[in-house]
């Protein structure tokens, strides 16, 4: 392992550490059902139709074309599927789980990924009451596009900067998870201003973002160690994606 | 450093940052947080009233755990089955190659 990732490393370890000392006692995941007012409900929706409409349209042009591709989209999505379904102790006492998205994003960019997002969302949100129906549209904007949008800006960022690949991907998949989380505070700072907007946002944000950075480091090495695997094995369809 | 070793050691790390919050947090009731952001909305808005309920509501923990255990074998099903199939094509392409060169 170079000197770079071993330093980043130890440098998170001890900012989450310091983090824990804080001892913010709440974090959440989704919006649960009901607990977003009808009108966010619909804005959030609408606000996410034109990304998956892209991502419908790209599908067949950069998906199904190939099946070499739609296993790798596939396994984007499997890859989704488990990390949403770990509940992950955090360092303040209590549980959250990561997204997943990262991989995916990075692969085939955040039009694609809301797709999987508004999957996997519905999949929980009916079987497993996480999540909900009425909040569908919220969690699939910050989990399906904006986590995703963030994860893929920053990998071609990076890339583009010529710093290491393995770098990349770590970095991309933490800012995602914990851009998710950030949306979340805001949707739910928006629908629930309070007596400050400011003050309430923050709140939230240390409700669900700060303890999330533990939770999105560890996505962030599962999610360099699966790119690890397919970079290897599957070089050509990476060629092919322009991810290397 | 091979490509496995190197992620080995990630795993392990990762493992590490996971058993922290166990060292550390000794006490805390590592609840799951929804309940709790739902506290903190009421306390924001006492007038609140949560106008829809989640389709099925889960009779148990226990079938919790099994739905999110479930949605997390099959995931992990399907990740392994295709790690399996590319990483044996690349073996096979380089067995193959190597015969037709002999």
């Amino acid at each position: 392992m170079s000197a770079i990732k071993v330093k980043l490393v130890v440098f998170l370890s001890v900012v989450f550490t310091i983090l824990f000392l804080l001892q913010k006692p709440l974090i959440a995941m989704h919006i649960m059902e009901g607990f977003l007012q009808p009108r966010w409900a619909i804005a959030w929706g609408v606000a996410c139709v034109p990304f998956l409409v892209v991502g419908f349209i790209t599908l067949k042009k950069k998906v199904t074309i190939s099946s070499k591709k739609l296993i790798l989209f596939a396994l984007s999505g499997a890859y989704a599927f488990v990390l949403s379904a770990l509940k992950m102790p955090s360092v303040t006492g209590s549980c959250s789980h990561p997204t997943g998205m990262g991989l995916g994003a990075i692969l085939f960019g955040p039009f694609l990924m809301s797709i999987i997002g508004v999957i996997v969302l519905l999949f929980q949100a009916i079987l497993l009451a996480h999540g909900g129906l009425t909040t569908l549209g919220a969690n699939t904007f910050s989990m399906g596009i904006i986590g995703p949008l963030f994860s893929f800006g920053i990998y071609k960022l990076f890339r583009k900067l010529k710093i290491n690949i393995s770098i990349s991907v770590f970095i991309a998949a933490l800012i995602g998870n914990l851009m998710t989380y950030v949306t979340t505070s805001l949707q739910l700072a928006l629908a629930y201003p309070g007596e400050k907007f400011t003050q309430t946002f923050s709140k939230f944000l240390g409700i669900f973002a700060v303890t999330q950075v533990p939770l999105a480091t560890i996505e962030g090495i599962l999610t360099v160690v699966i790119f690890g695997i397919l970079k290897k094995y599957s070089e050509a369809e990476f060629l092919d994606l322009k991810v290397i | 450093m091979s490509l496995f070793t190197k992620n080995l050691v990630l795993i392990i790390v990762a493992v590490i940052i996971l058993i922290v919050p166990f060292i550390f947090v000794r006490n805390a009731a590592f609840e799951g947080a929804d309940g709790i952001a739902e506290e903190a909305i009421l306390e924001i808005d006492q007038n609140y009233k949560q106008w829809a309920k989640p389709l099925i509501e889960l009779p148990s923990g226990e079938i919790e755990s099994l739905l999110f255990s479930l949605q997390a074998a099959i995931g992990s099903g399907i990740i392994f089955f295709i790690i399996g199939r590319i990483t044996a094509k690349s073996k096979d392409n380089y067995n193959t190659k190597n015969v037709e060169n002999k």
